[in-house]
């Protein structure tokens, strides 16, 4: 690296970067939107395939007869969950008994922060039943999971019949190798929460749970079954799970390998394959399949009951039937099979799955995008901050007045920065804790106080603590001594933009969704802002780039994508709703969305909001 | 806690000595009071001349009187019948015998209906020998003891050898106590002779002779899984020596058992597989079952009540469950032909005894299920602290095979009930905890018994990759601390050895006890993975040994009619009965490298190094150094003459 060591080219190459600062800078930013739009496109991506030897070469033979017999036990469960108003345990255990299975039984309860308003519940208490089949001959070391939620209402009977009807037609199979353990779980994501704490021993949550009595070892795969009707015509995955983790891709593969063999429709993110992909339409198409996965993997959610699975390095999809108005039915027996050789396979498996890709995109079911092909889009964006930064750094510098005594200058000059750097990173992260505790601690007063419910309270608390950040800079200078130098808020935004890369750097390793799309927004805030830009209409655009609003951009664009387009006032509902399931999400699952937005995000955003007012 | 040890040493000699002389099972002809109000109630007058004693009120249900050796369905009554300290050991023994000849060959067969629908077969064959591997004279002539194995007791001195092979896990919650208990995998423990001076170096040989001699990867036993118990394997045979440096146990979680491990096994009998109960023993059949188990056990016995002289036993015992689901499609209905595809014809002739029993001591009516052909011979014995009935077929008498000349026992059930049971002692084992980092092992011993408290004793071998912080373990029952009275911890060493732990822990009644540690998971050497890491690795069953409560002794109001002297004091053998649990294995996932992209880190490496490091080295190394602005004189007028010679300057 000659270029760097000789200090005349080292010069010039500064140089060069400091006076096309701006224009690389827009470059890099289209490139990165550009490079992330072309993922979806097919010729560039590539075909799923196969990658774990167990599951690829062997063949199983799917033979599931009773189809009908499920349907049966289906409605069987729904008179009796009617019947007992809740999880019908006694029945389901007797009737897992009857099967054959080691039956057991889980309680749990747990009362939520504050009332969840989707889905009307408060205080939670339930029931988790689950059966082990013991495979023949094996010392209880390995298990696969099947799993379904016992829903309120008419919902997820047939998965449930289907689940039984699986287990006693496995049971009479010889060829396990792994425990298989039939899991209907109550509350769904809470009733499950509590059973794989249960199952591993570890309380994150706070949850109150009793012990499990019987297990199966490590578990090496499940899946989570969610069917509604009798016959469907299409099965959907769902893959994205808690904090945008994925599971392995094999898992896809193999949903997928067994939809072809089988001749179910198959979909992801309920959009069908299409083959026109040189069409625009089919483009599109992609495009929107694609965007899908990342704003669903940027929520942090979990996307069904697989989604907790995760954490416990399970390897976990949902599979979900759809029953909509095509012609083409499929009936539960053939799903039934499919299963059934989804599960023949997973008993082959000599390893965990680890083979393939742990994280990847999806435009459609037969093609992926690999993290090297994706991480350069946000390669593109971040390298912004380091030239921006590169920039600031050199200008810092090569101070403009060259005076004869511009050391005591320089030294005048730095002796404030620390503090004037200093104040406002303290300010605004203190803020970010506001916006993390205050909510939840204030809500009982919010509700004395105004005439809300509990939940509208926590958002409404979110917003205003959000909102009053804004008046921070004014405050901020309050607490300064001197004036804020030409110098200083170089300084902070030199740490403000280092930060922010560092921030979505590491945010997009863990989930990339979320980190490019707050560097599509952040990106190029933090790369125009300084106090010398006009004010009002700068101040707008800082708000409009804001986490807040982009959020509440992704809600339109999310009920957008999903072809269910909401008018501002559906729009702003569903957006105080999206807050205050985020909110949940943190204190129930652990999901990291809200601390990382709250704690970290929100106050390197509030650092450029007080460049702008800096005096 | 070393004054805990102390203290608690004579609790533990106590459970020790115990252990030795197990007393599961000491044989009692007790007359059954329904049917037999007028039999004489004295144990001793009866067991000598029992064989007379078939009344002829009572032809259809005729007591088989037995002497001690002969109706036992467990291996482990002989110790408790010939150790003569004992003052309480059933003198059962005929003494008007005739003097055995020096060797001698039992085989038996007990089966069991078990309440899940399951059906527990046991397979016993006993080759006794009296004789000296020890002495000089070398012993050459083998008749009915096999040759490889005498071979292997005397060239590595060996007291006693225990070997088991076991393919599935037992399931005590839903099948109750096994005959012989075992870890899935392999497990291994010796004896040696106190004159072994290299006991180390003997064992690594040992091992290697029985793996060939039984097909199994028993050279896989090395330091790293080799551990010796202080206080959980005693010798089962007769012999002061308790010294354990003279002990050593392995176990092989992740062996596989097969047909390659059945084969050498069925050679060992003195019949082979031609005739015998060991037609039976084929392996399509028993490797299509729930559980299969095999063992071998040597060890040194009395050869009479005085025990002058020792002889060497040697065990060969098979245990299968057959699957109501799979094996017999769901229907109730089991048969020697449904379970072995064999039905049996002779016994081996070369065998003193031959039997079948049928465990129907919940079925005293008919009423559970119903066994055909029936027999009029009936045995009763106490198997693990409950009095059990058995039906007895005698294969030795031509009347057993009927007009057929073919025995194939049919059970039909009439009842369709599966329960759990609640077994008195219980143990489950499992990893919490999630991440490759830490994890905690959680053992839960289960302790049913209503209104008593025992000891048990807890064996942990855990490998020397899972680093446990033993400052973490904890023990607690009811929620309560509960400090185990004697504890035993030999640390690992990376490498070299496993981690060892034992403890002597109380239960009390009705609870359930909880031991906890944690661990950390260790990063391997590269080579040191398996080729399957992301399989994971395996960590051997814990151990659990106790002196459980007998359910004999449990009823101590019951409804049996007993005289009245009989049942004041409880009697010693029946009190407590010896138990050992193994727990589950676990899986256990280590960090693993990711071992399919050595090139892509080469690379990557290689980029990193040549691109990235070696432009920064070479920018903090090099001294930057300002151009001298003007050169010298001498070299200015070098260059004056260069120009005017039309040379460029220097």
């Amino acid at each position: 690296m000659g270029l760097l060591s000789d200090p005349n080219r080292r010069r010039a190459l500064i140089s060069l970067l400091t006076r096309l600062n701006s224009p690389i800078c827009v470059v890099c930013y289209m490139a990165g939107v550009a490079w992330f739009m072309g993922l979806a496109f097919e010729p560039f991506t590539l075909r799923t395939y196969m990658s774990e030897n167990a599951m690829g070469s062997t063949m199983v033979e799917e033979r599931f007869p009773a189809g009908e017999r499920a349907l049966t036990t289906g409605r069987e469960f729904s008179a009796h969950k009617k019947k007992a108003g809740g999880m019908p345990v006694d029945w389901l255990v007797k009737t897992m008994q009857a099967r054959g299975l080691e039956v057991f039984t889980q309680r749990f309860s747990r009362k939520l922060p504050f009332p969840d308003e989707n889905k009307e519940r408060y205080m939670v208490k339930g029931t988790n039943v689950y059966g082990i089949l013991r495979a023949p001959r094996a010392p209880r070391t390995e298990a696969l999971v099947l799993s379904a939620p016992c829903t309120p209402g008419d919902s997820n009977n047939q998965a449930v019949g289907l689940l039984l009807g699986l287990a006693q037609y496995f049971r009479n199979q010889i060829y396990w190798a792994k425990d298989i353990i039939f899991l209907v779980n109550e509350h769904d994501l809470i009733g499950m929460q509590a059973w794989l704490e249960g199952y591993h021993h570890t309380n994150t949550t706070g949850m109150d749970w009793s012990p499990l009595q019987g297990r199966g070892g490590s578990i090496q795969a499940a899946l989570s079954l969610e069917l509604s009707s009798d016959v469907i015509t299409s099965m959907d995955l769902v893959l994205e799970g808690l904090n945008g983790q994925l599971p392995n891709l094999d898992l896809a593969n193999l949903f997928y390998a067994f939809c072809q063999k089988i001749g179910v429709l198959c979909t992801i993110q309920g959009k069908l394959q299409r083959n026109d992909w040189d069409s625009v339409s089919g483009y599109s198409h992609s495009v929107q399949t694609m965007m899908l996965m990342v704003m669903k993997q940027a929520s942090g959610r979990p996307w069904g009951d697989h989604g907790l699975f995760l954490r416990y390095h399970i390897e976990a999809a949902s599979i979900k039937g759809i029953n909509s108005f095509r012609q083409y039915k499929t009936d539960v027996t053939t799903i039934g099979r499919l299963l059934e050789g989804m599960y023949r396979k997973l008993n082959n498996l000599l390893e965990r799955l680890h083979q393939s890709y742990f994280f990847y995109l999806m435009p459609s079911l037969s093609h992926f995008v690999s993290i090297g092909y994706y991480m350069p889009a946000f390669g593109l964006l971040a390298v912004i901050l380091l030239l921006r930064a590169l920039d600031l750094w050199v200008q810092l510098a090569t101070p403009p007045p060259r005076t004869e005594d511009g050391i005591t200058d320089k030294e005048q000059v730095s002796s404030p920065g620390v503090l004037s750097v200093l104040t406002p990173l303290v300010i605004s992260h203190l803020t970010g804790v506001a916006l993390y505790t205050l909510p939840i601690q204030f809500q009982e007063m919010a509700v004395e106080q105004f005439p809300v419910s509990e939940t509208e309270a926590v958002v409404l608390t979110a917003i205003g603590v959000y909102t009053a950040g804004l008046a921070l800079p004014h405050n901020t200078h309050r607490l300064l001594s001197g004036e804020g130098t030409e110098q200083g808020w170089r300084v902070l935004k030199l740490v403000a933009v280092l930060y922010l890369a560092v921030l979505l750097g590491c945010t997009a390793l863990i989930n990339f969704s979320l980190g490019f799309i707050l560097a599509l927004t952040l990106v190029p805030v933090a790369a125009f802002v300084t106090p010398h830009v006009p004010k009002v209409l700068s101040a707008f655009i800082l708000v409009i780039l804001s986490p807040a609003c982009t959020l509440l951009f992704s809600v339109f664009f999310f009920q957008e994508l999903q072809e269910l387009p909401v008018s501002f006032q559906e729009g702003w509902l569903l957006y105080l709703s999206v807050i205050s399931q985020g909110i949940l999400d943190h204190f129930l699952y652990g999901s990291l969305v809200y601390p990382l937005i709250a704690l970290l995000v929100y106050p390197c955003w509030l650092l450029f909001w007080n460049i702008l007012f800096w005096k | 806690m070393a004054a805990h040890r102390c203290s608690n040493c004579a609790a533990l000699l106590i459970l020790c000595s115990l252990s030795v002389f197990i007393v599961v099972d000491s044989q009692e002809t007790t007359l059954n009071g329904g049917h037999h109000a007028t039999t004489v109630h004295n144990p001793q007058t009866t067991t000598g001349t029992a064989e007379q004693t078939a009344e002829p009120a009572v032809e259809e249900r005729r007591w088989e009187a037995t002497a001690v050796e002969e109706a036992t369905p467990d291996d482990d009554d002989d110790a408790a019948a010939s150790d003569k300290q004992d003052t309480s050991a059933p003198e059962t023994v005929d003494p008007s015998s005739v003097p055995q000849p020096k060797d001698d060959f039992q085989e038996e067969l007990v089966i069991r209906p078990l309440h899940s629908g399951d059906i527990y077969a046991s397979f016993q064959f006993r080759t006794v020998w009296e004789t000296d591997f020890m002495r000089g004279n070398k012993v050459s002539h083998y008749r009915l003891f096999p040759k490889s194995l005498g071979q292997v007791i005397s060239k590595f001195s060996v007291r006693e050898l225990h070997i088991s092979f076991t393919q599935g896990y037992w399931r005590t919650m839903q099948w109750g106590q096994p005959f012989q208990p075992s870890p899935p995998g392999a497990e291994l423990w010796v004896w040696f002779q106190d004159s072994v001076t290299d006991v180390d170096g003997t064992w690594k040989e040992l091992t290697n002779v029985l793996s060939g001699i039984f097909c199994a990867s028993l050279n896989f036993i090395d330091s790293t899984n080799t551990v010796q118990p202080s206080a959980s394997f005693k010798p089962l045979g007769i012999g002061n020596e308790t010294d354990h440096r003279f002990l050593r146990y392995a176990t092989l979680p992740r062996e596989i058992v097969c047909t390659e491990n059945l084969t050498p096994w069925k050679k060992l009998l003195p019949c082979g597989s031609k005739a015998g109960l060991a037609v039976l023993l084929k392996s399509e059949k028993l490797f299509h079952s729930s559980f299969h188990s095999q063992a071998v056990h040597i060890r040194p016995v009395c050869q009479d009540w005085q025990c002058k002289t020792t002889s060497w036993e040697l065990r060969q015992t098979l245990n299968v469950v057959f699957d109501l689901h799979n094996s017999a499609q769901g229907k109730r209905e089991w048969s020697l032909f449904k379970m072995f595809s064999r039905t049996l014809t002779e016994a081996c002739p070369l065998a003193s005894s031959s039997k079948i029993y049928i465990d129907i001591t919940d079925n005293p009516q008919g009423e559970q299920f119903e066994v055909s052909p029936a027999t009029p011979l009936l045995s009763q014995a106490v198997v693990l602290g409950d009095r059990r009935t058995f039906s007895v077929y005698d294969l030795t008498q031509q009347i057993t095979f009927g007009t057929v000349r073919s025995l194939n026992l049919l059970i039909r059930w009439k009842s369709s009930e599966g329960d759990m049971l609640r077994p008195l002692l219980h143990a489950e084992r499992y990893v919490a905890g999630y991440g490759l980092q830490t994890g905690e092992i959680h053992t839960l011993m289960y302790n049913n018994h209503p209104y008593r408290s025992f000891p048990v004793l807890l064996l942990d071998s855990v490998p020397w990759y899972l680093r446990l912080y033993i400052h973490t373990l904890t023990v607690t029952s009811k929620g309560k601390d509960n400090k185990p009275s004697y504890i035993h911890y030999q640390p690992s060493k990376d490498r070299l050895r496993p981690h060892l732990l034992e403890m002597l822990v109380q239960l009390p009644p009705n609870s359930v006890t909880e031991v906890t540690v944690q661990f950390e998971r260790a990063l391997l050497k590269w080579t040191e993975y398996t080729p399957d890491p992301n399989h994971g690795f395996y960590v051997g069953s814990s151990v659990i040994s106790s002196l459980v409560p007998s359910i004999v002794a449990m009823d101590t109001n019951s409804t049996r009619e007993r005289p009245l002297f009989s049942s004041f004091f409880p009697c010693k053998e029946e009190s407590s009965y010896f138990v050992r649990v193994y727990t589950e294995p676990l899986l256990v996932n280590l960090p693993t490298p990711d071992f399919s992209m050595p090139y892509n880190v080469i690379c990557l490496t290689c980029t990193v190094v040549a691109v990235g490091y070696g432009s920064l080295y070479n920018l903090l190394t090099r001294s930057f150094q300002i151009e001298e602005p003007s050169p010298g004189l001498a070299k200015r007028i070098a260059n004056i003459i260069r120009k005017m010679r039309g040379v460029p300057p220097l």
